[in-house]
């Protein structure tokens, strides 16, 4: 087994798609040294990203926002900026773990160890993020949703690092809102959860909406129906329902040890409708 | 006994006060010594490997590719652990399940071990021991293991306790029942009945700590353990029995216990670390993983209980009944027989029977936790309790108050109640502000009683006074939660010496006497009595050198305030003398000064609490809060009162998790599906609120001082405290623990329809 | 396997040590560092009994590799106290009894530490969401969320 600390993504790429053997990359670690202390893993690389230049930093640019694969969750919540424009991806992410955890994990890692329950993921996706991904072939963009394919599993092939998660410039008028059931107050993963993205005009009717659900599939569901919902209505109770319905009833879930079928559809029509309704106050809706 | 018992009403200076912890700053340092924080030189790391079926014959087990391993110094299987139990079913049961002879018995059974120059090493070897299983169906849940078509786990196992021995073999190892009077009759008068099925999940006792210990071997017979344990002499002789060593030559240190609420009262790593140590010829430290302590160590029983109560007009109960079936792993135990005889324990009833099944399953042998079998009991009585109240149209809290069992009751198991306070909780509650307080939407509150037993048992202090007149004391039971800030009061108290002067330290095995272990709430009960009778065998000595300095009788030396006085005005112009001055002089007055007690600390006076809560229940969610939790509980006499209302608060936090979140879930292939801290969901600081307690002091006559344990009572009425109360909340009788979001939604939407 | 060699600052002493690549820096400090106030309660950042200050950031040294430390900052509970003076939340621990088993009170001192660094004031429910890393099976918590209000008062006045 070998560490290594690369200062370049090049670098880290070339380790990576040069591996013989299984390669691990190590950003905040709340995940890989979990699984490599259960023994479901043992990488031969560990290729250590946090010493790339710029990986840890969060940007603002004429676009949006590009936040680096190694900003660790509690750096994240720290961004005023990133907080005013997209306040639900910045509480999905501060829900990750505890106060240690959050000192560590990063989305980008939440997005790539692809669990169903990952919490950054349904706000991510809602908020219509995209992952630049760096590999052997060169550089591309793709949606959030596109990475994972199943539980632990994600589209990315060998040698492919995901650099940094992209986020629009907010459009006026727009607010996003993200919640998770958990049994417990803190410390849980989500049980069913969901990411509301909405942009209303004027007069508070919905122009534009995203809405995702997780823990309700094998992989973060993006519900168009619900947005359907929504979109040229305002807020008001019927819409509510409709959309609370529209979400239960896409789900395609499981009965696990954290919850059971019957609970995660009903929640998940709870969820999303008490994430419309604050995504809605923080677009300006009344 | 050399000993005078009974409780004399006396004034005290040091006892009742608050003072800190003699361990206290190795603790806030990081310098204090757990389990896990030993070594010694040369050491392998121990692994065990452990039986992923619930359920299987082992064939073979090949070992040989392991041994090979380069680092590898000792690989054990059960032929390494021979059969010295002599016909002791009950060592043999701790035998099989410190690792399985024949079968598997449940996942995470211990098959094999080895012992490796490193952890890594130890990993590897793991992996090449080859086991050759054949997996036969399991069972896991409690009233599947009783029905006659489930897979038997020992052919052995004939129903104990029938009238008449049963011709086949089952999962049910003993029936016992309890009570007194005529069931029949009395419900045949009551005007209101109530009868109901509970059950409640297994849980984990949650302990911060994972077993650990270091085990050295020596070839000559001698043996050393450092281990973190609540009874290091049980340990000694469980571990010298199994190994085939002579106890006096295995020298077991208690290290520092970073809890164990019962659940280290069992040896598991123990017997397999020594038998590593001697095969290996060297130190070998074992230290198990999380998910082993869930999977392997001792939870609680899973049970399922049914109860009827009758009652008349007036709120008089006219009897009451339960079935309890409780799980105790896959050996025999006595779980049930608890749950049978605490059910009732609270009220005076003329007419009541209760009877206890006790039911083996593919599960881990089943351990104490925390006033073990009591909370499961007090769950559905009280819940049940509740709802005849409601029924009747009483107050719950006066509907417990006609009832209550006092001084002179015939208890539900059998003996008759000294002072007792039942009632005296009761009547608190009635007139607790909390009982007043408004409650919103959603918000339901919900009360229960509990009781425990108490246990006295074996103990063996040393009392030994320095030449500067500081005292050490050494005692045998293991400190879990700050005994020995308690025992170093009793003995200032004592011998009417300042708290800071008297330093107490928990000795090893070779360094004392026999004590039983810190159970049955009895670490600061029976030391502290044993502490007394030392210091009062000190005393004499003290007065006896006292004498010799001044040259009179011993007869006309008395103890007062921490120094000895010359009774009789002929003696009128001697000064006192200090323990101070006595002890500066003894090697002049015949050497060292020390008092010793060995005593059997009967008459642990039974302990009985009130809990009230507040819950708030999300109707769409089925998600609780605790809003308010309040505990009332008699302790005799509080030693020192802020550990007292550690253990009030730590008990109703553990009960709070039980009856809210806690279960061990097992998928169908029998194995256990959260055996780590995520998703077995111990209340974390945000899910709580403070804990209100009020200590109460009924004293206890066996007690000189008026002790009674406080330490398990506090986790009985919790279950059934959080049930009435979600119940009241949710508008829906709540008859499963734990009751989670999910069981708790079910419930709304099915009373909705 | 080959060894890595780390230079690193653990409460202020600049430390070497030479640690295998998968090695936790938890392992580390217990193992190699002689340093055991931090405990191995899970290994899998639930319980927060491991918990250092890494750089100023709160985090389990279960969940970070001996590696990773690097050129970085580490405190641990050892760090806490100068001399016989004790850090006042380790007092205000011992005088409201916030402890009883103990094993997990490093933990919480130090994840109390980082929590009145970031906020002097916190109020009973921010204490509580920050401590919520940190597993205690012995206390209900309510004499270590008092533990905290009170050193907080008392660090504030000094």
């Amino acid at each position: 087994m070998r560490y290594i600390r690369p200062l370049s993504i090049e670098d880290a790429v070339g380790q990576l798609a040069g591996a013989a053997g299984p390669a691990a990359i190590l950003a905040g670690g709340s995940d890989l040294l979990v699984r490599m202390k259960g023994g479901f893993i043992e990488p031969d690389l560990i290729v250590d990203i946090k010493a790339i230049e710029g990986l840890s930093e969060i940007r603002e640019t004429a676009e949006g926002f590009s936040i680096g694969a190694a900003v660790s969750c509690a750096v994240l919540g720290e961004s005023a900026a990133l907080k005013k424009a997209w306040p639900g991806v910045v509480e999905a992410a501060k829900l990750i773990g505890s106060k240690q955890v959050q000192g560590r994990c990063t989305i980008v890692g939440n997005l790539c160890n692809a669990s169903p329950a990952a919490d950054s993921v349904p706000a991510l996706v809602a908020a219509g993020a995209k992952a630049v991904v760096v590999g052997p072939s060169g550089k591309r963009t793709i949606a959030v949703e596109a990475v994972p394919t199943g539980p632990g599993r994600t589209s990315l092939t060998k040698g492919e690092i995901i650099e940094a998660i992209l986020l629009d410039k907010r459009a006026p008028r727009s607010g996003d809102a993200y919640l998770r059931f958990i049994p417990r107050t803190e410390m849980d993963i989500a049980v069913v959860s969901a990411g509301v993205n909405l942009t209303i005009d004027e007069q508070g009717v919905v122009k534009a909406a995203r809405i995702a659900l997780g823990a309700a599939a094998p992989t973060v569901l993006l519900v168009e129906e619900a947005a359907e919902a929504l979109i040229g209505r305002k807020l008001d109770e019927a819409a509510l329902e409709r959309l609370a319905k529209v979400c239960s009833g896409a789900c395609r879930p499981i009965d696990d040890k954290r919850g059971t079928i019957e609970f995660r559809r009903k929640v998940a029509g709870v969820l999303a409708r008490r994430a419309a309704t604050t995504a809605y106050k923080r677009a300006g809706g009344k | 006994m050399n000993f005078d018992p009974r409780f004399s009403g006396r004034k005290f200076a040091s006892v009742g006060t608050r003072p800190i912890r003699p361990d206290g700053v190795d603790k806030v340092t990081g310098r204090a010594r757990y389990g896990a924080d030993f070594n010694m030189a040369g050491q392998l790391v121990g692994r065990v490997l452990r039986s992923p079926h619930a359920h299987a014959i082992i064939r073979k087990i090949d070992t040989s590719k392991a041994e090979k391993l380069n680092g590898v110094k000792a690989v054990i299987t059960a032929a390494d652990l021979p059969d010295l139990t002599d016909g002791d079913a009950g060592m043999y049961d701790i035998l099989d399940n410190c690792m399985a002879r024949t079968k598997a018995l449940y996942d995470g059974h211990a098959v094999a071990a080895v012992a490796a120059v490193d952890a890594r090493t130890a990993r590897q070897a793991l992996k090449l021991i080859e086991v050759d299983y054949e997996v036969l169906p399991h069972v896991t849940d409690v009233d599947e293991a009783m029905k006659h078509t489930a897979p038997v786990l020992n052919d052995a196992v004939f129903t104990e306790g029938l009238e008449q021995k049963p011709v086949k073999p089952s999962n049910v190892a003993k029936r016992t029942q309890y009570g007194h009077g005529d069931v029949h009759q009395g419900f045949a008068q009551a005007d209101f009945l109530v009868e109901r099925s509970f059950k409640t999940e297994q849980t984990h006792q949650g302990y911060i700590e994972p077993h650990a210990c270091v085990a050295s071997v020596s070839s000559d017979g001698t043996a050393d353990l450092w281990v973190c344990t609540q009874g290091h002499f049980v340990y000694r002789q469980h571990c010298a029995q199994l190994l085939g060593l002579e106890a006096s030559k295995l020298r077991v240190t208690s290290s520092e216990i970073g809890g164990g609420f019962g659940g280290k009262t069992h040896v598991w790593a123990e017997p397999v670390a020594l038998a590593l140590s001697r095969k290996a010829g060297r130190p070998v430290k074992l230290v198990m993983t999380r998910d082993e302590v869930f999977r392997a160590s001792g939870p609680t029983s899973a049970t399922s209980i049914d109860v009827k109560i009758g009652a008349r007009k007036d709120g008089t109960i006219t009897a009451a009944e339960a079935t309890l079936r409780y799980t105790s792993g896959p050996y025999a135990g006595m779980w049930a027989e608890l749950g049978a005889m605490t059910a009732f324990a609270c009220y005076k009833l003329d007419n009541v029977k209760t009877v206890g099944f006790e039911v083996l399953v593919n599960r881990p042998k089943t351990a104490a936790y925390r006033a073990p079998s009591a909370p499961m009991a007090a769950f559905a009585v009280e819940s049940a309790v509740d709802e005849l109240a409601k029924e009747i149209g009483i107050d719950p809290v006066d509907f417990r108050i006609r009832n209550a069992a006092q001084e002179g009751t015939r208890a539900s198991y059998g003996p008759v109640y000294g002072p007792i306070g039942i009632g005296p909780t009761l009547e608190a509650a009635k007139h607790h502000p909390h009982m007043k307080a408004p409650l919103q939407v959603n918000q339901g509150r919900g009360m229960a009683c509990g009781f425990w037993f108490n246990f006295g048992g074996q103990t063996c202090t040393d009392l030994n006074i320095g030449m500067d007149g500081t005292v050490s004391l050494a005692v045998g039971t293991v400190d879990v939660g700050g005994s020995r800030a308690s025992l170093s009061l009793v003995a200032a108290e004592e011998l009417g010496i300042d708290y800071s002067h008297v330093k107490a330290i928990v000795a090893d095995t070779s360094s004392l006497g026999y004590n039983d272990m810190t159970d049955g709430s009895r670490g600061t009960f029976s030391s502290s009595m044993a502490t007394i009778s030392a210091a009062r065998n000190a005393i004499k000595i003290l007065r006896d050198r006292a004498a010799q300095m001044w040259d009179i009788p011993v007869d006309d030396v008395v103890w007062e305030n921490g120094q000895a006085l010359a009774r009789g005005e002929k003696y009128g112009n001697l000064s006192p003398l200090s323990l101070k001055e006595i002890a500066a002089q003894s090697g002049k007055t015949g050497g060292p000064i020390a008092g010793h007690s060995e005593l059997v600390a009967d008459g642990a006076g039974v302990s009985f609490a009130t809990h009230i809560c507040d819950i708030e229940v999300d109707p769409e969610t089925g998600a609780t809060r605790v809003l308010r939790y309040t505990v009332i509980q008699d302790a005799g006499k509080a030693v020192h009162p802020t550990y007292v209302e550690g253990q009030y608060q730590g008990g109703a936090a553990q009960g709070i998790g039980w009856a809210l979140n806690e279960e061990y879930i097992y998928g169908k292939d029998g194995r256990l599906q959260n055996a780590g801290f995520l998703d077995y969901r111990i209340p974390v600081c945000s899910d709580l609120p403070m804990i209100d307690t009020q200590i109460l002091e009924i004293p206890n006559p066996n007690h000189p001082y008026g002790v009674r344990g406080v330490g398990e009572t506090s986790i009985v009425p919790p279950l059934a405290a959080i049930a009435n109360a979600v119940s009241n909340a949710a508008g829906v009788r709540m008859t499963h623990i734990p009751m989670s979001p999910p069981r708790i939604l079910a419930a709304i939407d099915a009373e909705r329809g | 396997m080959a060894g890595v060699a780390v230079s690193t600052t653990i409460n202020g002493d600049s430390v070497e040590y030479l640690c295998q690549p998968d090695e936790t820096l938890l392992d580390v400090l217990r193992d190699r560092l002689g340093l055991t106030g931090a405990k191995e309660g899970c290994g899998t950042g639930d319980c927060g009994a491991c918990s250092i200050i890494l750089d100023d950031r709160l985090v389990c040294s279960c969940l970070v590799l001996g590696a990773e430390a690097e050129g970085r900052r580490v405190e641990t509970v050892e760090g806490m106290a100068h001399g016989e003076k004790l850090h006042p939340l380790q007092q205000k621990f011992l005088e409201h009894a916030a402890l009883q088993c103990g094993i997990c009170t490093p933990g919480f001192l130090i994840a109390a530490k980082d929590l009145l660094a970031k906020n002097p004031d916190p109020t009973e429910e921010e204490i509580r969401f920050g401590l919520a890393g940190n597993l205690c099976r012995c206390t209900g918590y309510d004499k270590i969320v008092r533990a905290v209000q009170d050193a907080a008062n008392v660090m504030k006045g000094a």
